[in-house]
């Protein structure tokens, strides 16, 4: 907890986890290389704020060295940490970021089997809010429109389907539309 | 590792997870069906998923078939399915350092990179980017450089982030779209409107003019982005601290302005920066304070927790600026995210009254144990700066602290407890058996060995004096049975010490010694034999040498002296006053309560400064033949600070001689001088014997003069002498710019203040752990007293101040605080005379009008004695 002064930098997010309700890691994301190099490192790490946070739902805590913001939903613990001076709004729009695009993209169902069913786009996702530890864009609207990813869930499954067999038609269409 | 989950997977049954039986070599043969015509996209889409699954899991690939499934992949292109192109782009990134040969994507990707269809062109940049090194840099470049000022911000935006990734891998080729850069900082779009900003900052960084323009340019032209701002903040800020600029600057107006930003994030990136700005008042904290109080009632924790911290960091160097806040921090001590509730307590602790203590220390234990490490460490801190706040609340601390100890918790939290713990002791006599009970009870079952050994230490200086010694026997006993050799060792050396000191215990004691002379180790046999013996020996000063009171000489020091003495074999015995004294009493340390840093506290092993200036004069062909160095004192100004040359001088003793080292600073440009050397015209019988000039001094480069002047031999009471010194020189005017000299310079001369040797010149300090022992071991021999009467001194603390830095000796048994409402105190002092003779002081003072002092000094030397009461008189 020292306070010497951050160096300027875009270089924000130093990790983003999502893990289920057992601690089990369903996506890891480190950004920094110095931290927590190797897998077993970093399992232990993610058990270990698991094991601190899971508990009460506190939004925010201070392990290890740094500032984690979390948030949970049903069976998922969605975590972003970065460094011990790092300004805790901007991780927590990065957090709020990640929780709506996946809250929209998944209708609503934020919870560990229709995330698994929908990987993919969990990944594309994540792969659109943050590049490097750098926010590329905190913008849930954004993210999903970049995405531009279809939802695959049970209950939608007769939908699924009929996307599936007419998938062609509709991403013309909707290609004209982004032109 | 995969398989052990997967096993409690479908021990939980319904939660299933399709990815859970996966095997690397089953996926990687699926993959096989990329091959096929026409591409089925789901199916594909499917097994990328699981390799990128697999990946992330931390299974490892193999190059072989990393990059066999690599190349697969990159048929993959021919579809036009939108999300399995964008899973391709992500294969491309997570395999680029285990797959060989990944830049064969390139041109499929350079014409994503610039087609039609611009959900594919960011994605495309930074994969590309990502498979890129320099050499193919620079066929890419001419895009880069479309991409950034391209109109779609997220392409825009990769291409700067990409860039900005690849500034570390080729600086001077990125430096060149810093032109692209500054036009994409004026985008409309909030994210490239930051991206081209952080951009802009890490290609400019090393310019401090350039910086400074960029600041210039936006603060008056406004941002979009929240983000953007606090990276201008956080650039500001630097630029502050480093060009020391005062608070009138635009840049400290900017940050100002940003307090009412729209966006909390800027509001508090604004005031966290004015917070931890070096050297601000308290006029220029209040707005900062007050957005922080604001944020405290925020229904937001992240915001709350944000605020508190800053607001405990602001507590600790001004306090008085967050009193302010007492009441929204009260608040906030019950909330239920456990972090800001300690950062609120501990922060009342630093600004609250005496009386709130306990109702907050209550608060706080009623939940410590949920807290993380990191916080508990932050609380020790807070107590042990309460407890030199308030002496009297050490009850309540004590026993918070022994609650906490306790608990479990890693080494970093131990060591702060256990080090507040000792400070609270050695603060306070009255804590001292609760707080060695509480340390016992801990070594009990202690994992850390420097823990344990420092509270065997601890044990054994303090408890032999307590009223009961014999029941902190069993706990040290305790640890010569059950704990490694280090621990072992402390504690015999620990109950040596109990006795050595408490006749009763002596018989007890040497049966424990015999039972670890029988030990395993070689350290703890060698040391149980040794306190054996001399404790047999039933003499008082045997013990206080060798068990109370251990060398006192420098470790480096006597290593030297050792190794000089093997390589030139003599029929002397070894004289331990050869070795030159330890400068630094190294018991005395106090522990660092100020803000500790994280964990790094790195123990510096760098050579004493005298051991460096031994060396120094010790090649000086002059200085040879004068024995070892005594004593360096610390350097003192002959001239005021701002003159045209700066003169001190460091006083360098020996057995017979002193030196006078003379460091002088040439301040003037446009002089050389040479040949530079300090005449000294002693008041008493000193004798001047030699000058070592200094042969040149240019510029702004210090250089150092020597004299060596013999100590009077016959009257060795003389201790005290005025010197008036001046400095000698030619003056050869040179060209400031230069620096090419005249060819010819005359003599000048520069009078410097008068040079006093006092008696604190000739005396070492030297601790004593145990005063009382040594003081029994010189015996009164040579023992003289007298009274003398302080007129001009109105407090006891004061008399003790003066008495300390006059003499120039180091207090012992922490006999130089006075404690409060007390008339009388006894003052206790050590050192070593000049040729190596102990001498004690005890001073007795009491305050009535004025503060009379009862003076009694012993030494092996009667002479030394004279000395010492003849300069205090």
């Amino acid at each position: 907890m020292d306070s010497a002064a951050l160096e300027p930098s875009l270089y924000t997010v130093k990790a983003v986890f999502i893990l289920d309700n057992d601690g089990n890691r369903l996506l890891s994301k480190y950004y920094d290389p110095e931290l927590y190099p190797s897998m077993k490192e970093q399992k232990n790490f993610e058990m270990n704020v698991f094991n601190k946070t899971h508990k009460a739902d506190n939004e925010i805590s201070f392990l290890e060295g740094m500032t984690i913001v979390y948030k949970s939903s049903i069976d998922l613990f969605f975590y972003v940490a970065g460094s011990a001076q790092e300004n805790e709004l901007m991780l927590m729009a990065v957090l709020n970021c990640l929780f709506e695009s996946l809250s929209q993209m998944l209708r609503k169902n934020v919870e560990k089997r229709t995330l698994l069913d929908n990987m993919d786009g969990v990944f594309l996702v994540v792969d659109e809010i943050i590049d490097g530890g750098v926010i590329l864009e905190s913008d849930p609207q954004q993210v999903i429109e970049k995405v531009n990813y279809r939802c695959v869930s049970e209950q939608a499954y007769g939908f699924v389907l009929f996307d599936y067999i007419t998938g062609n038609m509709e991403d013309q269409g909707e290609k004209r539309q982004l032109l | 590792m995969i398989k052990k989950f997967d096993k409690k997977d479908e021990e939980s049954g319904s939660g299933s997870n399709p990815f859970q039986h996966l095997e690397k070599s089953a996926v990687l043969q699926e993959a096989r069906i990329f091959n096929e015509t026409p591409i089925n996209p789901r199916r594909c889409l499917h097994i990328l998923t699981k390799i990128i699954y697999l990946l992330n899991q931390g299974e490892h690939f193999g190059t072989t078939e990393a990059t066999e499934a690599f190349f697969a992949m990159t048929r993959l292109f021919q579809s036009n399915d939108q999300t399995l192109r964008r899973m391709c782009y992500l294969t491309i990134k997570e395999m680029a350092n285990i797959s060989e040969d990944v830049i064969i994507v390139t041109s499929s990707l350079t014409k994503d990179m610039t087609g039609k269809e611009d959900v594919y062109r960011g994605p495309a940049i930074r994969a590309l980017c990502r498979i890129t090194d320099t050499t193919m840099l620079q066929a890419i470049e001419r895009y880069m450089k479309q991409a950034i000022v391209d109109k779609v911000p997220s392409v825009s935006s990769s291409a700067l982030v990409s860039s900005l990734h690849m500034v570390k891998m080729s600086f001077d080729v990125v430096k060149r779209w810093v032109n692209e850069a500054q036009e994409a900082a004026s985008s409309d779009n909030i994210m490239v409107q930051y991206h081209a900003l952080g951009l802009l900052y890490h290609l400019r960084k090393n310019d401090r003019l350039a910086v400074t323009k960029m600041l210039n340019k936006f603060t008056k032209s406004g941002l979009k982005s929240p983000f953007a701002y606090c990276m201008m903040i956080r650039i500001a800020s630097k630029l502050l601290e480093e060009t020391e600029g005062g608070h009138d600057s635009p840049l400290f107006d900017f940050i100002e302005s940003c307090l009412r930003n729209k966006h909390e994030m800027v509001v508090y990136e604004a005031a966290s920066a004015i917070v931890h700005m070096p050297k601000c008042t308290a006029r220029e904290l209040a707005p900062a304070v007050s957005v922080l109080q604001l944020f405290c009632s925020s229904p937001k924790a992240a915001l709350r927790y944000a605020a508190v911290r800053t607001l405990n960091k602001v507590a600790m160097k001004h306090p008085s600026a967050v009193t302010a806040c007492n009441l929204d921090l009260e608040n906030l001590i019950t909330d239920s995210n456990r972090s800001i509730a300690t950062l609120a307590i501990t922060t009342l602790l630093k600004t609250g009254s005496e009386s709130s203590v306990d109702r907050l220390m209550k608060q706080i234990s009623s939940f410590v144990s949920e807290i993380s490490d990191e916080f508990k460490v932050v609380v020790v801190q807070a107590i042990s700066a309460l407890c030199q706040k308030y002496p009297r609340k050490h009850s309540v601390m004590m026993n918070f602290l022994s609650n906490m100890l306790r608990d479990d918790g890693g080494f970093e939290y131990k060591r702060a407890i256990v080090d507040c713990i000792i400070s609270i002791i050695e603060e306070n006599p009255e804590s001292k058996e609760t707080g060695l009970a509480h340390l016992c009870e801990f070594i009990e079952d202690c994992e850390h060995t420097v823990l344990a050994t420092k509270i065997l230490h601890m044990l054994g200086k303090e408890g032999p004096r307590t009223p009961t010694p014999s029941k902190y026997i069993r706990f040290i006993f305790n640890r010569v049975v059950l704990e490694s050799e280090a621990v072992r060792a402390a504690a015999v050396s620990a109950l040596a010490k109990f006795g050595a000191q408490n006749d009763d215990l002596l018989p007890s004691v040497l049966v424990l010694m015999q039972r670890c002379m029988m030990d395993s180790d070689d350290e703890v046999r060698d040391r149980a034999t040794f306190y054996m013996n001399v404790l047999q020996q039933k003499q008082k000063a045997l013990n206080a040498a060798y068990i109370f009171n251990g060398l006192s000489v420098s470790v480096p020091g006597l290593e030297k002296s050792l190794h000089q003495y093997t390589l030139e074999p003599s029929e002397k015995p070894f004289d331990m006053k050869t070795v030159p004294l330890a400068t630094a009493p190294i018991t005395e340390q106090k522990t660092e309560i100020a803000p500790m840093a994280t964990s790094k506290l790195p123990e510096k092993l760098a050579p004493a400064r005298q051991d460096i200036y031994q060396e120094q004069l010790a090649a000086i062909p002059e200085f040879k033949g004068l024995g070892p160095l005594f004593k360096s004192s610390e350097p003192v100004q002959l001239t005021e600070a701002e003159t045209e040359y700066v003169v001190r001088c460091i006083k360098h003793t020996f057995a017979n001689h002193m030196i006078f080292q003379f460091d002088c600073t040439n301040t003037l440009n446009d002089q050389l001088l040479q040949r530079v050397q300090v005449q000294m015209e002693p008041s008493e019988s000193y004798e001047v014997l030699h000058y070592v000039p200094a042969p040149s001094l240019h510029y702004s480069q210090p250089n150092s003069c020597y004299s060596l002047v013999r100590l009077p031999e016959d009257d060795p009471t003389a201790v005290s002498c005025t010197f008036s010194c001046t400095m000698k020189y030619l003056v050869r005017d040179c060209d400031p710019n230069t620096g090419e000299p005249d060819d010819d310079g005359y003599d000048d001369e520069y009078v410097l203040e008068d040079l006093e040797v006092t008696v604190a010149d000739h005396i070492q300090k030297v601790l004593k752990p145990n005063f009382g022992a040594a003081w029994e071991e010189i015996g009164d021999e040579f023992e003289k007293e007298e009274t003398f009467a302080l007129a001009t001194v109105r407090t006891l603390d004061e008399a003790v101040n003066n008495i300390i830095s006059f003499l120039g000796m180091q207090p012992c048994e922490r006999s130089d605080k006075v404690p409060e409402n007390k008339n009388s105190h006894v003052l206790f002092l050590a050192g070593v005379f000049r040729g190596g003779h102990d001498v004690l002081v005890r001073a007795r003072l009491a305050l009535a009008d004025g503060v009379t002092m009862q003076v009694t000094v012993r030494s092996t030397d009667e002479n030394v004695v004279d000395v010492i009461l003849a300069s205090v008189g």
